[in-house]
């Protein structure tokens, strides 16, 4: 039973990295990125690529970084920013429209074969903690990674100059640009460090198991289930939704294998039916 | 008319404004010299707000309607125009809810114009604000959110300040409070322009009186000189 | 002061070319229906294809367009529609011609639960929330092994008829499908209940303000809707006959009708039709591209949302106030204002 909380907390720390970016991007312009996943899934296969070229395989992990934030800058300013406003239909379909181009982009480029990314045997590595029990040390290490960029981004949003434009132009745009923010900018620039996070979480994934273009729907709903079931407005709320849906799943696979996801769905829409604000909504 | 034409810092010539497809204001000409208080009154819906915030950038309107120091500005976003000197105090404050006392301040600066104005000055002029500056601006009342208000304007040092009803939803010890502050703030040639509803308060604290009813001018002079009769037929309107 | 009033005055809806227009579809309702007699078999098939995708994109444009709700979970109750339709053809005998209407009504009956749930979220996450509980569906039907489960099975309540008749069967039925589906949604639109919609998509506080119940007429929306659906999912796994949880339940349902909307236009009834022929028209010449064709797709959204916000006929409809099926009101003055 241990074990398995164990490796459902383990597996929440992965889907926190998965839902970071969106909650972000939600929080700071009510945008819903529908081509969140395929975002990720595309990271990996950027890092494969780089590695493919020659890039040393762990600096092409680290090389997306800087590669996403430039993305996720140029997206938002010169794609999604014409979305945003009162109705929320042209931001879904742009995004949609994006998930089909860059899932179909990667399956032309790729083929449909899953792939994972070369990890030197550190996927594979394991650490006894007593006789019976030992988990893998990349599970660990990402564990630590989604921590740390929760406290990141918890930090920036509440100490940085730049949080504070974030929250501004969350409560209230109008004025913010009153202020003298140019709100496109803080738009872009909210939308790539999203990015950079989404760029870590599908690195990660890819070292951790495989990817396929087809994957980012899947991905997509992992994010949001932990952004709904964390609540809406905060960091820390998004890691314990995450973290739910990992046990959840967790126990749903020990049931058996074709009912994990199904477990994860399931508890996610029952929550919403009993406590719809969710685990650690923000209160205004 | 009463100043030497070189005096005036803001005018505006036939300022029109919409709404979408309805029209709010129907060609406005309004001047205001350096350092001048000037009071502008109405009914509700008379436009005077849709004044401030077209003066703000708020509302778009053509590029010559509106002149500030010799250079036209109509239709610049609101944050070219809060880095060329105005600011606007808005109707109802509209404070970020998500940041505290001190936050909401500092969010005024972020024009970052040089000037008197600081966090400290501030602190000495409303020193309620200092005592509560941790705390988020939505726990504070309805006159201290007003100082948050109108120091989150001035922490961007403008040299024409737009105040938009403060006195809205205040008790009348309150208003006084806050409209003492104001000749501290003009002190050193600050010009502002008071949106108000209050008719005495507003001839009271200025020199000058506009009256803007449907959308249109329909007085304007020295405000002690103007009558309870000149001022209740132009507010009316025939 | 107000004279206007004092006249009589009258609301018409729809031009002296509507009428027409509506002659003109009756004559090609008929002509159609005489297809099975003089057309190839495969004509046949496509039309009760390009039927299901066109049916679907109606409903999910209703409730989009005029209930204001976005949904990227529709495909919940085309694939509920379809595998009811296949558990009653195949093992309680029922014709499966029958049972595609009563798959419209399972899936009509079991959105008002649904929305017990898919209601606590709006907007984005509303559309998201729905795709999940799709995806849920999806998996309950490829862990059901009566139904085969993830591979899917046949249906094999057809066996008995030749493919002749088969196909002319299916044919009718997806005529009058289309037909009916259309009816309803017209109708619907054109009566009161169809002005609140517009109401409540506008300004719901106002809506409530002027006593329109805006939960109900949105519950209303929600489960006609999902009655369209499951009706076009029945009905394509008809002309099918193979079915399987991922072609039901595919989120590529919902992808196309968005498609098929917003090239031809949001909240308006002529939208989906002119959207689904164009759709037909691109996969007729371009779907042998196979990814380059679907990327395509995508980027032609992503296009003309940005740059079309109304959809193509939208454009048309406001450019050249052209209008297929009349739903606005216009009030004209019997007689001229007295002075």
């Amino acid at each position: 039973m241990i074990e398995l909380l164990l490796q459902g907390v383990l597996l929440g720390g992965l889907y926190t990295l998965f839902a970071l970016g969106l909650s972000l991007m939600f929080g700071v312009m009510r945008l819903t990125n529908t081509a969140h996943g395929d975002f990720i899934i595309l990271a990996a296969f950027g890092a494969l690529s780089l590695a493919a070229m020659g890039l040393n395989p762990w600096l092409a992990n680290v090389a997306v970084l800087p590669v996403a934030w430039v993305l996720g800058y140029c997206v938002q300013r010169y794609v999604l920013n014409q979305t945003l406003g009162k109705d929320p239909v042209p931001s879904l379909v742009v995004t949609f429209g994006l998930s089909i181009v860059i899932q179909n982009a990667l399956l032309e480029t790729f083929s449909a074969d899953p792939r994972s990314i070369e990890s030197g045997g550190l996927n594979t590595l394991s650490w006894a903690l007593t006789d019976s029990l030992s988990v893998g040390v990349l599970p660990i290490l990402i564990l630590m990674i989604a921590l740390l960029a929760t406290l990141g981004l918890q930090w920036v949003f509440e100490k940085t100059r730049l949080g504070r434009a974030f929250r501004a132009v969350s409560d209230d745009p109008e004025i913010s640009e009153l202020m003298g923010l140019d709100s496109k900018n803080i738009y872009a620039l909210a939308t790539a460090m999203a990015f950079v996070l989404i760029a870590v979480a599908g690195v990660l994934q890819g070292l951790r198991t495989t990817v396929a273009p087809a994957d980012g729907p899947m991905l997509l709903l992992f994010a949001f289930e932990a952004v709904i079931m964390g609540g809406m407005g905060s960091f820390w709320g998004t890691l314990a939704g995450g973290m739910l849906l990992g046990v959840t799943q967790q126990l749903g696979f020990r049931v058996d294998p074709g009912w994990g996801v199904w477990a994860g769905h399931c508890v996610f829409l029952s929550l919403l039916l009993v406590r719809p604000q969710g685990l650690f909504p923000k209160t205004r | 008319m009463f100043l030497a034409g070189s005096n005036i810092v803001l005018h505006t010539r036939d300022l029109k404004a919409f709404y979408g497809d309805a029209q709010a204001l129907f060609g406005i000409d309004f001047e205001i010299g350096k350092g001048q208080a000037i009071a502008i009154i109405g009914a509700n819906g008379a436009g005077k707000s849709t004044f401030l915030k077209a003066l703000a950038g708020l509302v778009k309107v053509q590029t010559a309607a509106v002149n500030w120091k010799g250079q036209d500005i109509g239709g610049k976003l609101p944050s070219e125009i809060v880095r060329l000197g105005l600011a606007l105090v808005p109707e109802g404050r509209r404070l970020f809810p998500s940041l505290s006392v001190q936050e909401n301040l500092m969010m005024g600066s972020e024009s970052q114009r040089k000037g008197p104005w600081n966090l400290e000055r501030l602190f000495k002029l409303f020193p309620i604000l200092q005592e509560k500056r941790y705390q988020p601006s939505t726990s504070l009342s309805g006159g201290q959110q007003q100082m948050v208000a109108i120091g989150r304007a001035l922490m961007s040092n403008p040299e024409l300040l737009l105040c938009d009803e403060l006195s809205l939803g205040l008790a009348p010890l309150v208003i006084r409070e806050i409209y003492n502050a104001l000749p501290e703030i003009t002190a050193e040639g600050m010009g502002v322009v008071l949106v108000e509803q209050d008719v005495s308060l507003a001839q009271q604290m200025t020199q000058r009186l506009y009256c803007l009813q449907e959308g249109r001018v329909s007085l304007q002079g020295v405000s002690s000189l103007l009558s309870r009769e000149q001022i209740s037929q132009a507010y009316f309107g025939q | 002061m107000n004279h206007i009033l004092e006249n009589q005055f009258t609301v018409k809806r729809g031009h002296a070319y509507t009428r027409f227009l509506l002659g003109l579809a009756v004559v090609v309702v008929i002509g159609a229906a005489t297809l099975p007699l003089w057309a190839e078999s495969s004509w046949m098939h496509e039309f009760v294809e390009i039927a299901c995708y066109f049916i679907f994109a109606l409903m999910w444009n209703l409730l989009a367009g005029y209930g204001g709700m976005v949904s990227i979970g529709q495909q919940a109750f085309f694939g509920l529609g379809a595998y009811t339709m296949l558990i009653l053809g195949n093992f309680w005998g029922i014709n499966p011609f029958v049972a595609i209407a009563i798959g419209g009504v399972v899936a009509g009956l079991v959105s008002i639960p649904v929305s017990r749930i898919a209601f606590r979220l709006q907007g984005g996450y509303f559309a998201i929330g729905t795709w999940v509980i799709a995806e849920v569906f999806r998996l309950s039907f490829a862990n059901f092994s009566m139904v085969g489960g993830g591979a899917g099975t046949t249906l094999t309540a057809l066996r008995g008829i030749d493919k002749a008749s088969r196909e002319s069967w299916t044919y009718w039925i997806a005529l009058l499908c289309v037909v009916s589906s259309i009816a309803i949604v017209f109708v619907f639109l054109r009566s009161k209940r169809g002005l609140a919609l517009l109401a409540i998509r506008d300004n719901p506080i106002a809506a409530e303000s002027q006593g329109i119940a805006v939960g109900s007429m949105k519950l209303a929306v929600y489960v006609v809707s999902a009655f369209g659906a499951g009706l076009a999912g029945a009905l394509y796994f008809v002309g099918n006959l193979r079915i399987s949880p991922d072609a039901a339940f595919s989120v590529n349902w919902t992808a196309f009708a968005i498609f098929m909307v917003v090239i031809g236009g949001m909240g308006r009834i002529e939208g989906p039709l002119i959207g689904s022929l164009v759709f037909w028209l691109l996969s007729k010449f371009f779907s042998d591209f196979g990814a380059w064709y679907l990327m395509g797709l995508g980027a032609l959204a992503i296009f003309t949302t940005t740059y079309f916000k109304q959809g193509l006929w939208g454009y048309a409809q406001q450019r050249w106030g052209w209008s297929l099926f009349p739903t606005q009101r216009r009030v004209v003055f019997l007689a001229g204002p007295k002075a």
